[in-house]
């Protein structure tokens, strides 16, 4: 048997690997069904079989018979065979005959009788795997059932050899068959131990062993030398598989230490074939002893978790670090030895048994590292204003020229000059004091105007001013004239734009003229003479003497405008005269662009003042204007797409005069013709870097629309810039053939980084506090029925709120401190006796 | 018009002579006065009835050493007059300049005669109606249908004269003294005729009850002069420092903490006065003994037959026998004027000396009738200032303003305000509004979201407490979500036992910043108005139910939130979140970059630089932004459209190259097509 058992050692772990993939055995039916002649004849000696027997098949075992059949073939793996022994009916000898035999399964040595098994026993494969091989195994497996035999076998095998403890919940389970199994395999080499007493547990150092799963210890108590001490152990810690097994009796087999004079990139041993990682203690002659109980000492440690070798740094010409000490392995190929300089041995061993934990630290810290990127992100002004503001702050500002205001002396300095504007800003805010820049710009360049006083007053400090003057942002800039009204700025917050705006506003708009002649030098822009040098367009209203209606909504619009356009009246009797030369009938608005000779007529026909602002506005926007930062907005405004011709510099002449035809023709109610000067408005490269990737050779004409689908069409650059070609061009457009360069995202301005989640971190912090239940109440208020009234269960509640507080409030109805201890004690004492 | 009608008729037919009134005031203290000026400016038909012959009779006596211990700060660095109210705790709030009360004293602690004067002025100068000489001694209701809340208030004076009022305002604080009653209490003098002339306690021994400011204002006094003073009372000392409760024991009257401390004979004590027992000796002294050993006496002889307790412990502490014992236990409500059918109710525990009252200030037994002033403290008791002047002056305006709403149509006043304003406008408060300040955790600003968070609506000194009811009691909606602005103490910060001191105390790192200790402003945001269910579920030391998110400004050493990065910048980043939009300011030039690649606009560009209103920014400006790597300098382009060698990572670059879709890969398909 032990000789049979030698060769199956050397077999079994071929089949265990290879028979698996070799499904064809099983296509031979193991089960062999004898007469019970033919099977008492097979029997041979020292070979086992396990034998059913049956009369016609009794519908009772069928299931059993299936397991027999499956298990047939794990259990030839050991040399066991399985047999079916078909009893004939009139048979009744020994295993035939008798009624309850054949709820049994027999096991044979030879002829012997080894066991006979209920058939209940043998449930599954597992069960007759785990049953069969346990009987066979009797005496290389112990069954114990006390501590005090498994200590009498522990203390036996001292000195001589090792033991292999398994604790199983139960027999017959996987677990118990790859006990079996495995000892099967190394029942010759270690004592194997089985129980299924869970108290045996404790003894294992194990405080609250998890009685419902099954443990296997490695017990070295072939180096025990003392008898008092019980051997060392070694508890593997992976399922109770054959496999797992198989594994943690190599390791324990293995020397526990390798001497190792080679280069470590060469070395091999069983840890690394197993996927462990080996641990190199870096020795040196000198130190080599305390080296090795080092390596000794860590070994026991890493006992089946990693390999420990002692390399001798003298014996190895080493190209590292004298100062390292240990250098790690791992079996992962192709990844490097580690030279590490470790403090102590648990820093060995973190490096082993933690290696996750190491890794999740550092990726922790990553982690953190990000998410401390993040915040910091977070922390970090986005915000080009605040941050330009900020970074400008200690820049001081020429404030000379602007006069401070404040609560006291607001109102009387409105009274002293014909035109005060007043800045109200808050000095936190960074827009006003963006602007408070420009204003300074705007100061300089009205110096020694007569007429205009520049204040600002700081609504941080005076906001009972700022309230009452109605200012609701910031910044606001609003124009006092003396005695009168005041006029809110709505143009853009620049230099250019507000000086002009204060300019154009200190005319009177309308402007009422005399003669003819005044009126004929207000198209031409001389009169009024100061604002020559602004550019404006001049609106003249020319009324008859009955056309007071539309007289008085030109003089309401004159107010609105007022500061935008100069705005001129002309109701004399003589009004006609004028009307006849540029071919309108009152009532009429006359159009004069700065720096055009022509005058453009416009009948009024619409009254309203609001429509009138409306016309006035449109009128005076340029046909074929050149786009700006600046004017922009009032393109904007009349949501119609551009065709815009990009332009490093001016543009010639050609492109010029055909842009404004086509601007001129039929397209001006379809479209916005514009040009824009990159040299003027750099952003422009920006627009068209977003367009087409890189800056397209200029000039190049883009039709976008920015209202409806954002769609962005380039003229084709081939073509030359002509009317008809363009207005072809278009044609295509409309109909869908051109092939948009790209489409203008749709997408919403969304935060631009996440705020800090106090809410979450609270709930961390302080994770009793139920934040949630209100949340969770929130969308089921119908499940707590409406209170009579609110007032009643107010009233209700209080008292628990009141009570608390009083306890709070009053820690102690004695004498306390100082106080006398006796008098407390006293009192309760005899009020209880009374009681 | 109706209505007086009405109420005249109704004179007529009953024939009972009465005067009748919209609102009737009781007291003219500094909360019935506030209260007059509110209704004199809204033009309400009112009348204050006040039985002393003048304003602030309380005043006139109380406290009886003659200091305020409101402080009356002259300067604080700032001329915001908002801001200075914060400091500024005797002012009434008024229109006028001249009433401040800096400008009647310049003592940090006034004298209580100058506010006596002040609140002359204040109603004189105003012209409040105030009826002097008039001491409402009845108040019952008169049950009518038609009334504003289904019944007028009767109120009868001594001389038996009726006036009918429609809604009540009760500003009578609290002016009758708390007393004990037990054995020898009769030998106890009352703080309100105790003498406050030092000398009369030169050589003396002292018991004091109570352990509030009047007691310790009393003690004081004659500190220097007694051969020791000791104070008993049922709680522990409570330092209004260490408690940020104003109502504690001040520092400004706390001499016996440090003469007991340093080991000068005085002392406080701990007990029950309750169980407190005075027995007078031959020779006048008085002995401390407790009720229960009267209790078990047997005979009525004479003090040698009365056991104390240093009889069987001869190291009782108050066993020296004392010259004088004075009592300053405080005061509380006068609730005997009120008819049972107003159950006009005194609140639990430690609030009994207040009626009950609701968060919006009017009486819980009857509609109409609302509580001001130092009588109103319930609702925020040992917790913020509703019971004093700077508190109270802005819950009386809150209750005027709910009045408003309720009788005569007037909606909470309100500013509507464009979104790109809401940074601005939050900063703005938390950083001037004095209400927000003074009436912490009890008064918040709310902020209405219209549709689609364009725009918002602002209010300022809602009475939180109400917050499921602001629909009804503002006359304002809130379909959209809501944010409001508290201020709070850090949770554990505050307390009797709490060590106000440690170190670290202060969070400085915006991160952080939940964890402030220190008067901060708090961020609520809801989705939806809390209902009154949400409310009631409120954790304990929450103001407010559980939000969809809240911010923590960082708290702030010099209480000046306005630092670009560490208050406003994550304050924009709560809001930008709560409202999923990039509320980032931009320079003209960026909006025209947007403009023409975008299809959206953030809201800066949107409601500024397309109503003409854009930032054009100086050019210094402009480089700065341009530096930072926020804005791109097109003008430095090479023509190839290589970026500035200048901007690190143009972060708009980016934005732009993440957001237009090029379509270039099509266009190359069909060129070659067509090829």
């Amino acid at each position: 048997m032990s000789a049979q058992r030698d060769r199956w050692v050397s077999s079994f772990f071929f089949l265990l690997f290879c028979a698996s993939s070799i499904p064809t055995r099983g296509s031979a039916r193991l089960l062999q069904e004898l007469s019970p002649q033919e099977y008492f004849s097979s029997l041979q000696p020292g070979r086992a079989s396990l034998a059913y027997f049956s009369h016609n098949v009794s519908p009772g075992a069928q299931p059993f018979l299936e397991q027999i059949e499956n298990s047939a073939e794990a259990l030839q793996d050991y040399g066991i065979s399985v047999m079916k022994v078909n009893c004939p009916k009139e048979d009744v000898s020994r295993y035939c005959g008798k009624e309850n035999a054949i709820r049994k399964a027999y096991l044979f040595r030879g002829s012997m009788l080894i066991r006979e098994f209920p058939t209940d026993a043998l449930f599954d494969v597992n069960s007759i795997v785990a049953n069969v091989l346990f009987a066979l195994l009797f005496n290389e497996v112990k069954y114990v059932e006390t501590l005090a035999d498994l200590h009498n076998i522990e203390n036996a095998l001292k000195g001589k050899s090792n033991m292999v403890f398994a604790y199983v919940p139960a027999t017959g389970t996987a677990e118990h068959r790859a006990v079996m199994e495995a000892a099967f395999v190394y029942g010759t080499v270690h004592q194997f131990v089985l129980t299924t007493e869970a108290a045996l547990l404790k003894d294992t150092g194990n405080d609250e062993p998890d009685v419902s799963s099954a443990r296997l210890l490695f017990c070295h108590c072939q180096q025990a030398t003392d008898p008092a001490q019980p051997c060392r152990r070694t508890a593997m810690e992976q399922a109770l598989t054959m496999l797992n097994i198989h594994r943690h009796l190599k390791l324990m087999g293995a020397p526990l230490v390798t001497e190792v004079a080679e280069d470590p990139e060469k070395v091999s041993t069983i840890h690394l074939q197993l996927g462990l990682p080996l641990v190199f203690i870096l020795s040196q002659k000198e130190t080599y002893e305390a080296d090795r109980r080092t390596a000794e000492f860590v070994a026991w440690q890493l006992l089946g978790k990693a390999g420990v070798a002692l390399l001798s740094r003298d014996l190895v010409n080493l190209n590292i670090l004298l100062r390292s000490n240990v250098a790690l392995k791992t079996p992962d190929e192709g990844v490097p030895i580690k030279y590490l300089v470790l403090e102590d041995t648990g820093e060995v061993i973190t490096l082993v048994e933690d290696k996750n934990k190491v890794e999740q630290i550092q990726e922790d810290e990553e982690e953190e590292d990000e998410e401390d990127k993040e915040n910091n992100d977070q922390d970090i002004q986005d915000d080009q204003v605040v941050e330009a503001v900020s970074r400008d702050k200690k820049r001081e500002l020429p404030l000379e020229q602007i006069l401070v205001l404040t609560e006291d002396t607001f109102h009387s300095a409105l009274l002293e000059t014909a035109r005060t504007v007043v800045l109200f800003y808050a000095s936190w805010e960074a827009v006003s004091l963006a602007v408070l820049q420009s204003y300074t710009e705007v100061a300089s360049h009205l110096k020694g105007t007569g007429g205009v006083l520049l204040s600002r007053l700081n609504c941080w400090d005076w906001p009972g001013v700022c309230t009452k003057e109605n200012v609701t942002q910031f910044p606001t800039i609003k124009i006092y004239e003396k005695g009168e009204r005041s006029v809110m700025y709505d143009g853009m917050w620049g230099t250019e734009e507000l000086t002009s705006f204060i300019m154009l506003s200190r005319v009177s708009c309308p402007l009422k003229l005399a003669t003819i002649e005044e009126a004929e030098g207000y198209l031409r822009g001389e009169l009024p003479s100061e604002l020559s040098s602004y550019h404006h367009t001049s609106v003249l209203g020319v009324f008859s003497t009955a056309t007071s209606e539309a007289r008085e909504a030109f003089e309401e619009a004159g107010n609105i405008l007022s500061g935008h356009v100069t705005m001129g009246m002309y109701f004399e009797d003589d009004a006609l005269a004028l009307s006849r030369k540029y071919a309108v009938s009152p009532p009429a608005l006359l159009l004069a662009r700065s720096g055009s000779q022509s005058v453009e007529g416009i009948g009024l026909s619409k009254q309203s003042v609001q429509d009138m602002v409306q016309m006035i506005r449109y009128a005076s926007l340029d046909i074929f204007p050149e786009i700006t930062v600046q004017n922009l907005p009032h393109f904007l405004q009349l949501r119609k797409p551009f065709l815009i011709l990009f332009s490093d510099g001016d543009i010639s002449q050609m492109e010029s005069e055909e842009m404004l035809k086509l601007a001129k023709g039929r397209t001006r109610q379809a479209l916005v013709a514009c040009w824009l000067n990159l040299k003027r408005t750099p952003v422009g490269r920006g627009v068209l870097k977003a367009y087409f990737a890189t800056v397209p050779s200029l000039p190049v004409l883009v039709w976008v629309n920015l209202h409806a689908g954002g769609q962005v069409f380039k003229f084709p650059a081939e073509q030359t810039i002509a009317e008809p070609n363009i207005l072809s061009w278009l044609e295509k457009l409309k109909a869908g053939l051109e092939i948009p360069s790209s489409t203008l995202s749709e997408e919403d301005w969304k935060p631009p980084l996440p705020a800090y989640d106090f809410l979450q971190m609270m709930e961390k912090a302080v994770p009793e506090v139920p934040l949630h239940t209100s949340h969770h109440h929130r969308d089921t208020p119908a499940r707590h029925p409406p209170e009579s009234s609110g007032g009643d269960v107010t009233v209700r509640e209080e008292p628990s709120q009141d009570t608390k507080a009083e306890k709070v409030g009053s820690p102690g109805r004695d004498l306390r401190g100082t106080a006398p201890r006796l008098a407390a004690r006293e009192k309760q004492g005899r009020r209880h006796s009374e009681l | 018009l109706g209505l007086a009608l009405y109420t005249g008729s109704l004179c007529a037919a009953s024939g009972t002579a009465f005067l009748y009134h919209d609102y009737c005031v009781i007291g003219a203290g500094p909360s019935g006065l506030q209260a007059a000026y509110f209704l004199q400016q809204a033009g309400r038909d009112y009348i204050v009835f006040e039985r002393s012959h003048a304003p602030g009779s309380f005043f006139a006596l109380y406290p009886r050493h003659r200091k305020l211990i409101s402080i009356n700060k002259q300067y604080t660095g700032k001329s915001n007059s908002e801001f200075n109210l914060r400091h500024d705790w005797n002012s009434l709030l008024s229109h006028d300049p001249r009433l401040l009360f800096r400008r009647y004293s310049r003592d940090f602690f006034p004298d209580a005669d100058t506010m006596v004067r002040y609140l002359e002025d204040f109603a004189s100068l105003l012209e409040l109606k105030v009826q002097y000489n008039t001491a409402i001694i009845h108040v019952t209701l008169e049950r009518d249908e038609q009334a504003w809340n289904g019944h007028y208030f009767l109120l009868t004076d001594q001389d038996r004269q009726i006036y009918k009022c429609s809604s009540l305002l009760v500003a009578t604080g609290t002016w009758v003294p708390n007393v004990v009653n037990f054995p020898g209490s009769e030998y106890v003098e009352g703080y309100e005729t105790v003498s406050i002339n030092p000398e009369d306690f030169a050589g003396q021994t002292v018991l004091i009850l109570g352990r509030g400011n009047s007691a310790f204002e009393t003690a004081e006094n004659i500190l220097g002069v007694t051969n020791f003073i000791h104070m008993v009372s049922r709680s522990r000392v409570r330092l209004s420092w260490a408690t940020h409760y104003v109502g504690d024991l001040r520092a400004i009257n706390n001499g016996l903490l440090d003469t007991y401390q340093l080991k000068s004979l005085d002392g406080l004590l701990e007990g029950d006065l309750e169980d407190l027992a005075i027995v007078k000796d031959k020779k006048g002294k008085l002995h401390i003994t407790l009720r229960f050993y009267l209790e078990n006496r047997n005979t009525s002889a004479g003090i040698n037959s009365i056991t104390l307790p240093q009889d069987e412990l001869d190291n009782f502490a108050t066993r020296a026998p004392y010259d004088r014992v004075i009592r300053c236990l405080g005061w509380k409500f006068d609730f005997s004027i009120y008819n049972r059918s107003l159950r006009m109710m005194p609140g639990k525990g430690n609030k009994k000396k207040y009626p009950q009252i609701k968060p919006s200030y009017e009486s819980r037994g009857t509609r109409g009738l609302f509580v001001l002033g130092t009588a109103s403290h319930s609702v925020d008791f040992r917790k913020s200032a509703g019971g004093f002047i700077h508190g109270f002056r802005y819950t009386t305006r809150a209750v005027h303003r709910l009045l408003e709403n309720r009788h005569h149509g007037v909606p909470w006043p309100s500013t509507v305000y464009p979104i790109t304003q809401l940074t601005n406008s939050i900063i703005k408060r938390v950083n001037e509004a004095s209400g927000l300040y003074q009436m912490f955790s009890v008064l918040a600003d709310i902020i209405l979201l219209r549709e689609n968070a364009t725009a918002f609506e602002y209010l300022e000194e809602y009475p939180v407490g109400v917050l499921a009811e602001l629909e009804v009691q503002t006359g304002r909606k809130a379909p959209n979500g809501l944010f409001v602005i508290i201020m709070e103490y850090g949770r554990n910060f505050s307390g009797a036992d709490k060590d106000v001191f440690y170190y670290n105390r202060a969070v400085g790192e915006a991160q952080h910043a939940w964890q402030s200790n220190f008067l901060h402003p708090v961020i609520y945001y809801y989705k939806h108005l809390p209902t009154e269910h949400e409310m009631r579920l409120r954790l304990p030391d929450w103001p407010l139910p559980h939000p969809d998110a809240v911010h923590h400004i960082v708290e702030d050493f010099l209480t000046d939130w306005t630092a670009p990065n560490a208050h406003i910048l994550p304050l924009r980043r709560f809001l930008e979140n709560c409202l999923s939009t990039d509320l980032r300011n931009f320079f003209a030039e960026s909006c025209f970059l947007f403009a023409f690649t975008r299809q959206k606009l953030p809201p800066f560009c949107q409601q500024g630089y397309v109503r003409t209103q854009g930032l054009v920014g100086s050019e210094g400006l402009r480089r700065h932004a341009v530096q930072a790597g926020l804005l791109e300098d097109y003008a430095l382009t090479d023509f190839s459209g290589d970026r500035p060698p200048d901007s690190r990572h143009g972060s708009q670059d980016q934005l732009l190259r993440d957001h237009v879709i090029p379509v270039r890969p099509l266009q190359h398909l069909v060129n070659t097509k067509d090829e």
